[in-house]
C-alpha cells in the first residue's frame, strides 16, 4: 500500500476513520464504521462516497460527436447539450475496453472545469466529458489518441477530485449547499456555484450515480475538495461512505463492473448491455466490432451476464464456476456477495444461453462445494432514480 | 485454563487436553460484518495449520485454520442462525469449534495474550 498514490481527500478519509486499502494504484477508504451500515445508509438516507480515482477526461474538437463514435456504440451526436449518457469503449473486435459515462458540454461547459481561455482548440468545436474507471483511464487515453484524428483534443482533468453523493435524501442535501441542483433530473449535468463565504467554488455536477438510487456525481477542483466533503458531510443526511459499500451497492442495483463483469472478452450483448448500442448505430453498423456483436443480437450469443439468487447464506464470489449438467465448467462467477439490503447472497454470473431465462436453477462451484442459484431479473433492488417525468 | 493465540488470529482457550477455538477481536474487526460461518462437525480431525472453518463478510471468505491438531468434539451450531455473534462477543460466544488435543507440545508455538497483542500492534 505504500505504492499507492494520494488522492485529494487522503488526510480527509484518514481523520473519518476510514480504512484505507490500495485500489487502482491509489490508497482508497474501502469503509468507515463498517459496509453493512454505510450500504443501508445510502438506501435510506445519503452516502458521500470518493471516486476521486476515475478518470475525467474532456474530449473536444470540431467533430467530436462524430469521431467519439468510432468508438463508442450510442447515439452521441444527438445527445443534447448537459445530457449523458452511458457506453461502452469498444475494442476493434467488439470486446470491452471500459465502460463510462459521456456528457456533451454546452458552449460554456469547458469553464466550468477551469480551461483556461485559449486552450480550447476550436472555438466551434464540440466538448464531451467523460468519466471512465480508475484502473483502465491510462489505457482508455493511449487507446483514444489512437484511434481518435489528430484535430481531436484529450485532456485528462488530473487536477479535479470527483465525489458522489447517493442515496434518497441526496437531492434534500445537495439543494442546501446548491440550491439549483434541484432542477436536475437523472442523467442531466450541468455546471454550478457552490456559494460560501469563503468565496465561490466552481462545481461540475451530474444527476447519476453507481447505487442504483438517485444521487449526484460532482467534479470540484482538487483543492477545494476537502471544503466540499466536510460540508457535506456535515448536513444531517449524510456520512461518508467507502468502497465496500459502493461494490455491495451496485451489485444490487445489477450494474457491472469493469475488469470483473466485463472486459475486452466480453461483447456488450455478451454482457446484457444491449440498451447502449443506440438504434441509429445498429442500423448503421458502424462502431467497432459491429458484425459480430450485431449478429450476436440478431441470433443470441453463447453466453450471457446473468443475475442469480444463491440458496442459503454462504456468499459465492468472483471466480466460483457455473456447472452445467455434464459437470463441464459452463460459465463463471464475476460478481459476488451478500445482499445487505436482501439479506441474502447475490451474484452476477456468465451462463450459457439456454440458462438465461429467469427461474432457472444454476449449479456452482465454489471450493469444491457445489451451490444452488436461480437466474433473477437485475436489478436485485428496484432503481430509484429521479427521471424526467415524460412530457 | 490457558488462553493461546495464532498468527492467523484465532484463539484457543486450553483445559485439560480439550480446546475451545475462535477468531479473535483483531480479527473481527478486520473482516467487517460477517454474514457466514461454516463450523467443522464433530468428529472431524483436523491437522494444525489446516482449514478447519469458513467465515464470510459482506466483502471477502477467510479460512479458519487449527491452531493445533485433534478431533472436533462441538461445533457452534449458534453462528448458523445469528453469524453476527463473532462481531458482537468474538472471544466468548461466538466461539467457532471444540476439539480435543492430539500433542499439548504443539501449544509451545503459540503466542500468549502480551505476545499477540504485541504481535498486532506490529501489524
Amino acid at each position: 500500500m505504500g505504492d499507492d498514490a494520494k488522492l485529494p481527500l487522503d488526510n480527509w478519509h484518514r481523520a473519518q476513520g476510514a480504512r484505507m486499502v490500495g485500489f487502482a494504484g491509489y490508497a482508497m477508504p474501502i469503509q468507515y464504521e463498517g459496509i453493512m451500515a454505510e450500504h443501508l445508509w445510502t438506501r435510506e438516507s445519503a452516502g458521500l462516497f470518493d471516486v476521486s480515482h476515475m478518470g475525467q477526461l474532456i474530449v473536444s474538437g470540431r467533430e467530436a460527436a462524430k469521431a467519439l463514435e468510432t468508438v463508442l456504440p450510442g447515439e452521441i451526436r444527438k445527445l443534447g447539450a448537459e445530457r449523458m449518457r452511458y457506453s461502452l469503449l469498444l475494442a476493434p473486435d467488439g470486446g470491452i475496453v471500459d465502460d463510462l459515462m459521456v456528457t456533451r458540454l454546452a458552449d460554456a461547459g469547458p469553464e466550468s472545469f477551469g480551461l483556461a481561455e485559449g486552450e480550447a482548440p476550436d472555438a466551434d468545436g464540440e466538448y464531451f466529458y467523460l468519466v471512465v474507471n480508475g484502473a483502465t483511464k491510462h489505457g482508455d487515453i493511449a487507446y483514444l489518441r489512437e484511434t481518435l484524428p489528430d484535430d481531436i483534443h484529450i485532456r485528462h482533468l488530473e487536477g479535479r477530485a470527483l465525489l458522489a453523493l447517493q442515496g434518497p435524501k441526496a437531492g434534500t442535501a445537495l439543494a442546501r449547499l446548491v440550491p439549483d441542483t434541484a432542477s436536475l433530473y437523472f442523467m442531466q449535468a450541468g455546471g454550478f456555484i457552490w456559494s460560501r463565504d469563503a468565496g465561490d467554488v466552481g462545481l461540475w455536477i451530474s444527476r447519476s450515480g453507481y447505487t442504483g438510487e438517485d444521487g449526484f456525481e460532482i467534479s470540484v477542483a482538487a483543492g477545494h475538495a476537502e471544503a466540499l466533503a466536510e460540508a457535506l458531510a456535515g448536513q444531517a443526511e449524510v456520512k461518508p461512505v467507502g468502497l465496500g459499500a459502493r461494490d455491495s451497492l451496485r451489485l444490487e442495483a445489477g450494474l457491472p463492473l469493469y475488469g470483473h463483469d466485463i472486459d475486452t472478452e466480453t461483447t456488450p450483448v455478451e454482457a446484457d448491455l444491449g440498451f447502449a448500442l443506440s438504434k441509429r448505430r445498429r442500423e448503421a453498423a458502424d462502431f467497432p466490432g459491429a458484425a459480430r456483436i450485431l449478429a450476436q443480437r440478431e441470433n443470441g450469443a453463447d453466453r450471457k451476464r446473468v443475475g442469480l439468487t444463491i440458496e442459503g447464506r454462504q456468499p459465492v464470489r468472483e471466480g466460483a464456476t457455473v456447472v452445467n449438467g455434464d459437470d463441464n465448467a459452463a460459465g463463471k462467477v464475476t460478481s459476488g456477495g451478500f445482499s445487505p439490503s436482501l439479506q441474502q447472497p447475490i451474484a452476477m454470473a456468465y451462463v450459457p444461453a439456454g440458462d438465461t431465462a429467469p427461474g432457472t436453477v444454476i449449479t456452482l462451484e465454489q471450493r469444491g462445494k457445489p451451490f444452488t442459484g436461480t437466474v433473477t431479473p437485475m436489478p436485485f433492488v428496484p432503481h430509484r432514480y429521479h427521471r424526467q417525468p415524460k412530457q | 485454563m490457558a488462553r493461546y493465540f495464532t498468527e492467523d488470529h484465532e484463539w484457543i482457550d486450553v483445559d485439560g487436553d480439550h480446546a475451545t477455538i475462535g477468531i479473535t477481536d483483531y480479527a473481527q474487526e478486520q473482516l467487517g460484518d460477517i454474514v457466514f460461518v461454516e463450523v467443522p462437525e464433530s468428529g472431524t480431525m483436523l491437522e494444525q495449520g489446516g482449514e478447519a472453518a469458513v467465515v464470510e463478510s459482506v466483502k471477502a471468505a477467510s479460512d479458519v485454520y487449527a491452531p493445533v491438531s485433534g478431533e472436533v468434539t462441538e461445533g457452534n451450531d449458534a453462528l448458523a442462525d445469528d453469524p453476527a455473534l463473532v462481531n458482537g462477543s468474538p472471544e466468548e460466544e461466538g466461539w467457532f469449534f471444540r476439539m480435543t488435543l492430539a500433542d499439548a507440545g504443539q501449544l509451545e508455538g503459540l503466542m500468549d495474550a502480551k505476545a499477540y497483542k504485541a504481535f498486532v500492534d506490529s501489524l
